[in-house]
């Protein structure tokens, strides 16, 4: 194993996954059912954003090749970005939005808490920065989960329809990864089948209370975002968010 | 202003001498920089002009949220976006604010935006232009939330209590937003390239005149000033706080190295200010009448958030009650 490379990868996951989350939740802003949402929204993103600086801060230094967290974020194509599958799928209506924000803060909260325990001492800060925030993504995304399953016949339907488009791409919030496995026995990641557990048991028990069903485990997907291997609508994403870098390369803001 | 042109449903104001006990009291206490409270007697009219200017002023942070809202997705660095994520944020909360302390007037949210969404009620004419480049984002903060915090420093003193409070937390946010525009634009003038300084001077060519309406029409043309003022929630005219605006903006516009879309703009070493030129008034009135380049579509927007979010809202309640229910059982 070498150290510095391999840890490329899961900080470009962390930091691209809530890169492209921020960047959907931005798209609701002054389009959200109730006031409270627009700021409730916003600063989920807001935190996000953050999150993805710090850990593109820290894979550039890694990667030591001139290119900083910015050049990180607006210069890489989708082929580069290594975004789970999930955050990149289109807001949809406020079910699909909070379903696919609970889907990913569950995954986030145990992936952050393995990390915080990271060997790597620069990892291990920004994880449990990060990890104070999630805490309270998480409980206003469960929150919201539960009022719609549990709410009224239509809210009821919204989120039925919404668990099928979303279902699919949870496979890789659960999947054991060789590499992954090999990091967590380095002690440089969270331990996948902990992820993983931890997950399944948290959506099980708030799919319970939203009266909600837990479909069977979806079957494998043929793409792989760990290989840059995105569904069609990252490309649209990341051409309207890097637009102005790309089109004014030398411009400084 | 956030708040242009509010009816105050008074033809003329009434002197001490004709005033009921109560009226005059009223009065006195305004006379003596007493601020009114939720509880306290007021006249009518009082209260229906502070519920429309207060909605009005929330009204326009939220619709306010949409010119910039149109950029967050665009923004070119990653600090450029988490300072226009953080001051979307803050104006939804100002929303918030306004909307709480018009509510302490007996008005209903849902009511007054209701008026908003059907053309009744209105918001500042400047949110109806559209941001058409990056430098925007800069010259919104800078012109837009600066000519805002000269009309809201005043309103800190406005003697209705609930909505000068809600200004005091509100100007300490626009001000730092003010000066993070500016240093947007500092930022492209200085450090940038010649396209980026093209950005800058078009954007301020856009925005300059709809700033200067964002303190509604000229003294001679206001006619509910009078009142306000004899009830202090006006403390100075609008024509005096355009001119303290335009007197401090333009040195600032002068740092940046920009110049004004205004011929006319000239010192008046005589007067101790600037002179500058005819405002078209005209196109104020239009905008204000919904015929500014936006305003459709900017309602649109809004409309279509609160009818899309009714089921949202319907599943809350029906929650919440499910949730009551258990535990009265």
């Amino acid at each position: 194993m070498n150290p510095v490379n391999d840890l490329i990868t899961p900080l470009l996951r962390l930091g691209d996954s809530a890169l492209i989350q921020g960047q959907r939740l931005c798209e609701w802003c002054g389009r959200a059912p109730v006031l409270e949402e627009e700021l409730a929204l916003m600063n989920v993103g807001l935190d996000l954003v953050g999150q993805a600086r710090n850990w593109l801060d820290y894979a550039a230094e890694l990667l030591a090749d001139g290119r900083d967290a910015d050049h990180l974020a607006f210069r890489r194509d989708e082929r580069a970005y290594r975004n789970l599958l999930l955050v990149e799928q289109p807001n949809g209506d406020f079910a699909v939005t909070l379903l696919k924000q609970f889907f990913y803060d569950a995954w986030h909260l145990e992936t952050l808490k393995g990390l915080s325990q990271s060997a790597d001492e620069r990892m291990a800060g920004i994880a449990a920065k990060a990890l104070k925030e999630v805490t309270y993504h998480l409980r206003r995304s469960s929150e919201w989960v539960e009022r719609l399953g549990d709410g009224t016949e239509e809210s009821h339907q919204r989120m039925l329809q919404a668990i099928p488009r979303l279902w699919r791409f949870t496979g890789e919030l659960v999947e054991q990864h060789a590499t992954e496995i090999e990091l967590h026995r380095a002690g440089l990641r969270a331990d996948p089948a902990q992820v993983a557990e931890a997950w399944r048991a948290s959506v099980e028990s708030l799919f319970a209370r939203a009266t909600l069903p837990v479909p069977e485990a979806p079957s494998h997907f043929y793409l792989d975002a760990r290989r840059g291997l995105h569904t069609e609508h990252l490309g649209p994403l990341l051409a309207e968010m890097q637009f102005l870098p790309r089109a004014y390369p030398d411009a400084v803001w | 202003m956030y708040a242009q042109l509010v009816d105050t449903g008074v033809k003329r104001i009434t002197p001490l001498a004709e005033m009921s006990e109560q009226e005059r009291t009223f009065q006195e206490k305004i006379d003596s920089e007493i601020k009114i409270e939720a509880k306290n007697w007021m006249p009518d009219a009082y209260r229906q002009t502070l519920i429309r200017q207060i909605s009005q002023h929330a009204h326009s942070e939220i619709v306010g949220m949409l010119p910039e809202g149109n950029w967050v997705t665009r923004a070119p660095t990653l600090k450029r976006k988490l300072q226009l994520m953080a001051k979307i944020q803050d104006e939804a909360g100002h929303g918030l604010y306004l909307y709480s302390a018009m509510e302490t007037l007996g008005a209903d949210r849902d009511e007054e935006i209701a008026k908003l969404h059907s053309g009744r009620a209105k918001y500042s004419s400047i949110f109806n232009y559209p941001t058409l480049n990056w430098a925007d984002m800069g010259a919104v903060g800078w012109l837009v939330d600066g000519a805002a915090i000269v009309n809201q420093v005043v309103l800190q003193r406005t003697s209705y209590g609930p909505y000068a409070r809600a200004m005091v937390r509100i100007c300490k946010e626009e001000s730092f937003h003010q000066r993070q525009g500016y240093e947007i634009l500092l930022t492209m003038m200085r450090e940038g390239n010649q396209a980026q300084r093209d950005m800058v001077q078009d954007a301020i060519d856009r925005l300059w005149w709809p700033a200067l309406m964002m303190f509604g029409p000229s003294d001679e043309h206001s006619p509910n000033s009078a009142q306000s003022m004899a009830w202090k929630i006006k403390r100075q005219s609008n024509d005096e706080l355009r001119q303290r605006f335009i007197d401090q903006t333009i040195p600032q516009l002068e740092l940046l190295g920009c110049t004004c879309p205004d011929p006319e703009l000239k010192w008046n070493a005589e007067r101790g200010h600037y002179d500058f030129g005819q405002i078209q008034w005209q196109e104020f009135y239009e905008v204000l009448k919904g015929n500014g380049p936006c305003n459709q579509e900017r309602l649109e927007t809004r409309r279509k958030a609160i009818d899309d979010g009714a089921w949202v809202r319907a599943a809350a309640v029906a929650h919440a009650q499910k949730k009551a229910n258990k535990n009265a059982a």
